[in-house]
């Protein structure tokens, strides 16, 4: 699958943006006055950085409001019905926070819930895709919830985030590890995508078209998958157990802001390499996959 | 609406023949020439002139090779086309509606008017049946010629798809599947017609008639009778002498 830039930092930043969201509502930090308001800001601003980067590879991003309408069949409706009512549950909170109004912790953990639901919602867009059969499986909304909550505890600091953050290379290990088992083991060939495998070996002849078409770019994108192997060791070791490490050893003031980096390097090499890694079946018509 | 009808009054698809497709690309061309100016938005081409010319189209025809365990090689021509599945993957995961499935027909269309052109019905549909304009950013898909099938101001007989229309092998039909009576329906049963990767559970209503049994290779050859010499007269008795010694 064709890794889109803005698809990238979509999933990533609003998945951090919302993982760091639930933590305050959730009531691991509790700030007052300014800080609150830069922390939820802070939140608030990954989240919807991150939808908003969603829209940049819309054909016809001016009709985007349209995609709230069909939430009772389409993941894709589902995720932003959840990440708007999410970031309106959670405004009174923020805004009590920041004013020291009190406001029912309640109110909190209902948002928790929301932003758990908003990153399962984006697991799913993907993890639906029978097409797609690295992306098919249970491991795929594990991995997102995984990189969110441990964006989210990189981003307060707290050293939770260390047991977590190792547990996402593992998950991430896990996930590479599974992902290279899908399309061998649904026995995928020209042969079965054509029906035609009664016949013998079925081959590409030709492919009824000289050039490339929209299939080909955004469905059987094989470019630079020779360097996967190496992105997949600089992705387990910055997206978990670099950042693990770095909050051990150094103080919170440093450990912080240098830890939320490699994270963030690791998990967008993670996610460039879920896109540029899946196979779609339609390849299987060019031969290709 | 993106949730699709528990049953549509009619099955309208095509059975496309794989043993006599010759590959002539006609149904290509015929495709993109009247669904360039019918229904929705023009199909543009990227470069159409140039090194790397390129362009949306709703209808492609690939061509497969295979050795049987016999050594003989099989060439199938494959025109790959929307199956207007009745279980469409493209239609439930349309996050705005605008992708849909008709109750009456069981067409599956695109309003373009609502396509925010995110491209996740042509992920979700295994047979590569959906190209987005590069363009208009609007998703294109076959539309089986609805604007030709109900067309009362055209010929009875041209109110059929384009490509049926323009086969010269007659290997695309056009019919209701829901019938059981209907050439498409009968052409089905009496060639084994399948339908494609039914593993990833679209229900395709479009059907595929395979290739027919080619000769083997030993009832091939009409030479091979004159192959198999017997000398006679003097010929003979020289072969015969010759083989003594």
């Amino acid at each position: 699958m064709h890794p889109a830039p803005s698809v990238i930092l979509f999933t990533v930043f609003s998945g951090i943006g919302f993982g760091f969201l639930a933590l305050l509502g959730l009531g691991l930090m509790v700030p007052s006055g300014w800080t609150a308001f830069f922390l939820w800001g802070l939140g608030y601003a990954l989240a919807v950085g991150g939808l908003l980067a969603s829209t940049f590879h819309l054909g016809h991003p001016e009709r985007a409001i349209r995609a709230f309408s069909q939430w009772q069949t389409s993941w894709l409706s589902r995720e932003g019905v959840a990440s708007v009512a999410t970031l309106v549950l959670l405004a009174p909170m923020a805004a009590g926070q920041w004013l020291g109004l009190p406001v029912p912790p309640v109110l909190g953990w209902i948002g928790a819930a929301g932003c758990a639901a908003t990153v399962l919602c984006t697991s799913m867009i993907y993890a639906q895709l029978k097409t797609v059969p690295r992306w098919h499986h249970w491991i795929t909304p594990v991995l997102f919830l995984a990189f969110a909550l441990t964006g989210g505890l990189i981003l307060a600091g707290q050293m939770l985030a260390v047991p977590v953050a190792l547990a996402l290379s593992a998950i991430l290990y896990l996930s590479f590890r599974i992902g290279d088992g899908q399309f061998p083991r649904a026995a995928l060939t020209t042969g079965h995508a054509t029906g035609l495998s009664h016949l013998g070996r079925v081959t590409v002849l030709e492919r009824g078209h000289t050039a490339g078409n929209y299939l080909l770019t955004e469905m059987i994108h094989v470019v630079g998958r020779k360097h996967a192997e190496k992105l997949r060791i600089i992705a387990i070791l910055l997206a978990g157990v670099l950042p693990a490490l770095v909050l051990l050893v150094l103080p919170p003031v440093a450990a912080i802001p240098l830890a939320t980096a490699i994270h963030l390097i690791g998990a967008l090499a993670a996610r460039w390499l879920f896109f540029a890694e899946a196979e779609h079946v339609v390849g299987l018509y060019y031969g290709m996959r | 609406m993106t949730q699709l009808p528990v049953r549509t009054e009619k099955k309208l698809g095509l059975a496309i023949d794989l043993d006599t497709c010759v590959g002539c690309q006609a149904c290509v061309t015929a495709c993109k020439g009247w669904n360039d100016q019918g229904y929705g938005v023009p199909l543009s081409d990227q470069d159409p002139y140039g090194a790397s010319p390129s362009g949306t189209f709703l209808n492609r025809v690939h061509t497969y090779q295979a050795e049987t365990p016999e050594g003989m090689g099989v060439t199938v021509n494959f025109p790959r086309s929307c199956l207007h599945c009745e279980d469409a993957p493209c239609v439930t995961v349309c996050p705005t509606g605008a992708s849909y499935k008709r109750a009456e027909d069981g067409i599956v269309l695109v309003n373009e008017d609502i396509c925010i052109g995110c491209g996740l019905c042509a992920w979700a549909c295994p047979y590569g049946a959906r190209e987005m304009d590069q363009a208009a950013g609007v998703m294109k898909k076959c539309t089986l010629c609805v604007d030709r099938i109900y067309n009362d101001n055209l010929p009875e007989e041209d109110r059929v798809p384009a490509c049926v229309r323009t086969c010269p092998t007659g290997a695309r039909h056009f019919g209701d599947f829901a019938d059981p009576d209907s050439s498409v329906s009968r052409l089905t049963a009496d060639r084994g017609g399948y339908a494609l990767m039914p593993d990833m559970g679209t229900r395709p209503v479009n059907r595929y008639l395979p290739p027919r049994p080619k000769d083997a290779p030993d009832q091939a050859s009409p030479l091979a009778p004159l192959l198999d010499i017997k000398a006679s007269g003097f010929a003979g008795w020289l072969d015969r002498m010759l083989g003594k010694i």
